[in-house]
C-alpha cells in the first residue's frame, strides 16, 4: 500500500478586528478639543443651554407635581440631559422618534408641546397624540420593545426612498433584551437608515450595569450586527451631537445604521416609585456630580462669553415661566369622559363596542 | 347565489360550473389568497409581504408562490428568524405608514410574537388618544395531520379573541379568503388572519376584481329551523356534511359561519337561535375558553328564555396535539361527530 504524506502549514487567520472608540469633546472644566468640535454657531450653543435648563425645570417640577400627588409616576432624566438633548439637536422635524420612557430632554427639544409632557404623566392618554407636525412615536415602557418598531419604520423609509433617519431610544437594561438584539440584526442586515442612542445611564431600577451584560462596552455589541457602534461621553453635549450628526448623515446616505452609546449616569432615582439609596452607593453619585453636563457648557461658555449671570437669571426665568404656564394649561384641560376609554381601542367603533358604550351609560 | 355557497367537493363545484357555462370562475382557497395579495399590492405600494419563507419556491403552501418575481424581494421579504422582534418590525412599518402582511406557517409560531401583538399592536391606537394606529395584517396558519403534532398544529384564536384591540378573521370559503384579506388589508387595525391548511384545496367561485368581504359580518350557509349549527372555519364543511344525514333523521339544521369571530356577528346568531331554539358551536380549537365558550356565553346573556335544551359544544379536548397517528385520529373529529350531537341534542329533551 502506497501512502501519500504532506505537512502543510495552517497559521490562524484574523478575519475581523474591531476597535470601539470613545469620543469626547468638552471636559468637565468647559474646555474642548477644538479638532473635533462640530460645526455650532454661538445661537445653537446658547439654544442647547436653554434647552437643558428648561429640561431640568421641567424635571424639577414634575418631582414636585408628583410629591404634592397632582402627576403620577414620574422618571426623571436628572444627569442625562446632555444625553437627550445633544442627539435631539441633530434631528430634523422630518425624522421619526421611538422614545422609551425617560426621554423629556428629547421631546422638549424637538418642541413637544410641555403641557401635553404633564398630561402625558398625569396619566392622560391624549398627552401623547403627538401633534401633526412632529414624527415622535408613542413613549414605550415595555423595556426595548421599541426598537424593532425603529427598524420597522426605517424599513418603510428606504422602501420610500425618503433622505430621513430614525433614531431608537433605550438605556442600558433595554440591550439585553431579545428585542434589541432582534431590531438590530434586522437594521444590519437590511442596512437601514436608523440610529441606536443608547443612554447606558449604569442603573436599570437597581440592576447595575456590569450586571447587564459581560461586554466592556454597549458600544461594541454593534459590530456583531455588522455595524458600527461608538461610545461618547454623554455628559458632553458636543459629543453627543456630533456623534448623532454623524450617524444621521450617514444614514440618510444610505450607509446603514449606527449604535451610539452614551455614558452617562442617573443622577436620581429609577422613577418616582423608587429608593435608589436604598441599593447604590452614595460615593457613585458623588463622583458623577461634577461631571454635571449643564456644568460644564456654561463653564464652556463662560469663557467664551457666552454666559453672565444676568444671562442665567433670564434663561431660568423664562424656562419657569414656560414650565409654570405648561402646568397651569394642563390642569385646565376637561377630564375624559368615562365613555371614551373605547373610542380608541379601534381606529374605528366596532357595532359591539357601540353597543357597549350603550349599556356603560 | 354561488359565492355564499360551499362547496363540500370538488366535483359538486364542477357540476355547479358546468349548469353555469359562464360566469362560475372558480379558484381554490390558496389561489384565491394569493390573488387578493398581488391584486391588493399592485392597487396599493404601501402592501408588502413578510416572513419566513414567503419567497421560497414553496411559497407559504403556494399562497404566496411567484409573488417575490413580480413584486420583488423588497415587498416580498424574506426575514431573519426572529418572530417577536419582527413583529415589531413589522409593527413599525405600519406605524410608519405602510400596509404590512405578516406570514407565520404554522400559527404556533405566534405565541413568540405575543409581547409585540398583545403589548404593542393592540395597544398604540389606544395609548395615543387615536394619533397612531396600526395597520396590520398577521397570517397563521393551523395545521393538521403529518405528525404536526403539539408545536405545530396549535388553533390558538381564543388567545388572540381575547385581546381588546385586535380583530380576527376566519375565513372557510375561497370567495370569503379574498374578500376578507381585501378588507383586512384596508383595515385600519391589527387583523389576525386565521386559515386552516386543510382549506387549501377547497374550491370555489371568486370574482375577478377586488372586492371586500365585511370584517364582522357571518353568513348563514344553510337555512333550517329546527337547530343552529355555528361553525368556525373549516369546520363549516364539516357542518355542511351533516346536513343530510341530519335531515334523514327529520332535522332540519341552519348552519352559520361567523367568518369572523372578532367583533363577532352576535345579532346573526342570535337571531338564529331565537328561531330554531337550539344551538351546537363547532371548533377548531380547545373547549375552554375557547371560542365556543364565548358564543355560548353571548346566546346564553341575550337569547336564553329562546332555548329549548342547553347550548352543545363540539371542540377539541382540552389536550395537546398528540403526534401518535393512532392519537390523533381519536383527537380529531368530523361531520359523524356533529350528527351525534345533534341527535343526542334532540334525545335528551
Amino acid at each position: 500500500m502506497v501512502r501519500f504524506e504532506r505537512t502543510i502549514n495552517m497559521p490562524e487567520k484574523i478575519l475581523e478586528s474591531f476597535n470601539v472608540k470613545h469620543l469626547s469633546i468638552l471636559d468637565e472644566k468647559g474646555d474642548t478639543d477644538e479638532s473635533l468640535m462640530p460645526s455650532l454657531s454661538d445661537t445653537d450653543i446658547k439654544m442647547m443651554y436653554e434647552l437643558l435648563v428648561l429640561s431640568r425645570t421641567f424635571d424639577h417640577q414634575a418631582l414636585n407635581l408628583q410629591r404634592e400627588g397632582r402627576i403620577g409616576s414620574y422618571a426623571p432624566i436628572l444627569g442625562q440631559e446632555a444625553s437627550q438633548i445633544g442627539s435631539a439637536f441633530a434631528l430634523e422635524k422630518t425624522d421619526w422618534i421611538f422614545p422609551s420612557f425617560r426621554e423629556i430632554g428629547v421631546y422638549i427639544t424637538m418642541g413637544y408641546p410641555l403641557h401635553m409632557l404633564f398630561q402625558y404623566w398625569s396619566g392622560d392618554e391624549r398627552g401623547v397624540k403627538t401633534p401633526e407636525e412632529l414624527n415622535i412615536f408613542p413613549v414605550c415602557v415595555p423595556v426595548g420593545t421599541q426598537v424593532p418598531h425603529a427598524a420597522g419604520a426605517a424599513m418603510a423609509i428606504k422602501y420610500k426612498n425618503k433622505r430621513k433617519a430614525v433614531a431608537a431610544y433605550f438605556g442600558d437594561g433595554g440591550t439585553s433584551e431579545g428585542d434589541f438584539h432582534e431590531g438590530m440584526n434586522m437594521a444590519g442586515v437590511f442596512k437601514l437608515p436608523v440610529v441606536f442612542i443608547c443612554q447606558n445611564n449604569h442603573w436599570a431600577i437597581s440592576v447595575p450595569r456590569e450586571k447587564q451584560t459581560a461586554s466592556k462596552t454597549i458600544a461594541q455589541k454593534a459590530f456583531a450586527y455588522g455595524f458600527e457602534g461608538i461610545q461618547v461621553d454623554g455628559n458632553d453635549i458636543f459629543a453627543v451631537y456630533k456623534a448623532t450628526k454623524d450617524a444621521l448623515d450617514k444614514a440618510k446616505k444610505g450607509e446603514g445604521p449606527t449604535l451610539i452609546e452614551c455614558f452617562t449616569y442617573r443622577m436620581s432615582d429609577h422613577t418616582t416609585s423608587d429608593d435608589a439609596s436604598r441599593y447604590r452607593f452614595k460615593e457613585e453619585l458623588e463622583a458623577w456630580k461634577p461631571k454635571d453636563p449643564i456644568l460644564r457648557l456654561r463653564l464652556f461658555m463662560e469663557k467664551k462669553g457666552l454666559w453672565t449671570g444676568q444671562y442665567q437669571k433670564e434663561v431660568e426665568g423664562r424656562a419657569k415661566e414656560a414650565v409654570d404656564e405648561a402646568v397651569k394649561k394642563e390642569e385646565a384641560i376637561e377630564h375624559p369622559e368615562p365613555k371614551d376609554m373605547f373610542t380608541f381601542t379601534f381606529e374605528k367603533l366596532t357595532q359591539r363596542q357601540t353597543k357597549q358604550i350603550r349599556d356603560f351609560q | 347565489m354561488p359565492w355564499t355557497k360551499v362547496y363540500v367537493d370538488k366535483s359538486e363545484f364542477e357540476k355547479a360550473a358546468q349548469l353555469q357555462k359562464e360566469g362560475l370562475r372558480g379558484l381554490t382557497f390558496r389561489e384565491a389568497l394569493k390573488e387578493a395579495t398581488a391584486q391588493m399590492m399592485e392597487k396599493d405600494d404601501r402592501v408588502f409581504v413578510m416572513g419566513e419563507g414567503v419567497d421560497d419556491p414553496g411559497g407559504i403552501f403556494g399562497s404566496t408562490q411567484g409573488l417575490h418575481k413580480k413584486f420583488g424581494k423588497e415587498r416580498v421579504m424574506d426575514l431573519p428568524i426572529a418572530e417577536n422582534g419582527m413583529t415589531g418590525v413589522a409593527i413599525g412599518a405600519a406605524m410608519a405608514g405602510m400596509r404590512p402582511i405578516f406570514v407565520h406557517m404554522r400559527m404556533d409560531f405566534l405565541p413568540m410574537c405575543m409581547d409585540q401583538i398583545v403589548n404593542h399592536a393592540a395597544k398604540w391606537c389606544y395609548m395615543t388618544g387615536g394619533r397612531t394606529n396600526v395597520p396590520l395584517v398577521i397570517r397563521s396558519i393551523i395545521g393538521k395531520g403529518w405528525g404536526s403534532a403539539a408545536q405545530h398544529s396549535q388553533a390558538l384564536q381564543a388567545l388572540f379573541m381575547h385581546i381588546p384591540g385586535l380583530k380576527v378573521v376566519m375565513p372557510s370559503t375561497p370567495y370569503d379568503v379574498k374578500g376578507l384579506m381585501v378588507s383586512s388589508i384596508q383595515d385600519g387595525n391589527p387583523v389576525m388572519f386565521i386559515e386552516h391548511r386543510w382549506l387549501y384545496e377547497q374550491i370555489g367561485h371568486v370574482p375577478e376584481e377586488i372586492y371586500t368581504v365585511p370584517i364582522g359580518k357571518g353568513i348563514v350557509r344553510k337555512q333550517g329551523k329546527d337547530v343552529t349549527v355555528v361553525a368556525v372555519s373549516n369546520m363549516v364543511y364539516e357542518a355542511m356534511k351533516a346536513v343530510q344525514p341530519l335531515e334523514a333523521e327529520g332535522i332540519d339544521v341552519e348552519v352559520i359561519d361567523p367568518r369572523t369571530i372578532k367583533p363577532l356577528d352576535e345579532d346573526l346568531i342570535i337571531e338564529s337561535v331565537k328561531k330554531t331554539g337550539r344551538l351546537v358551536i363547532v371548533d377548531i380549537g380547545w373547549k375552554t375558553c375557547g371560542v365556543s365558550a364565548e358564543i355560548a356565553a353571548v346566546v346564553a346573556e341575550k337569547a336564553f328564555k329562546y332555548l329549548k335544551a342547553p347550548v352543545k359544544r363540539v371542540t377539541l379536548p382540552d389536550v395537546p396535539t398528540p403526534n401518535s397517528p393512532v392519537l390523533e385520529d381519536a383527537y380529531y373529529f368530523d361531520y359523524k361527530r356533529i350528527v351525534s350531537s345533534v341527535k343526542e341534542m334532540f334525545r335528551e329533551v
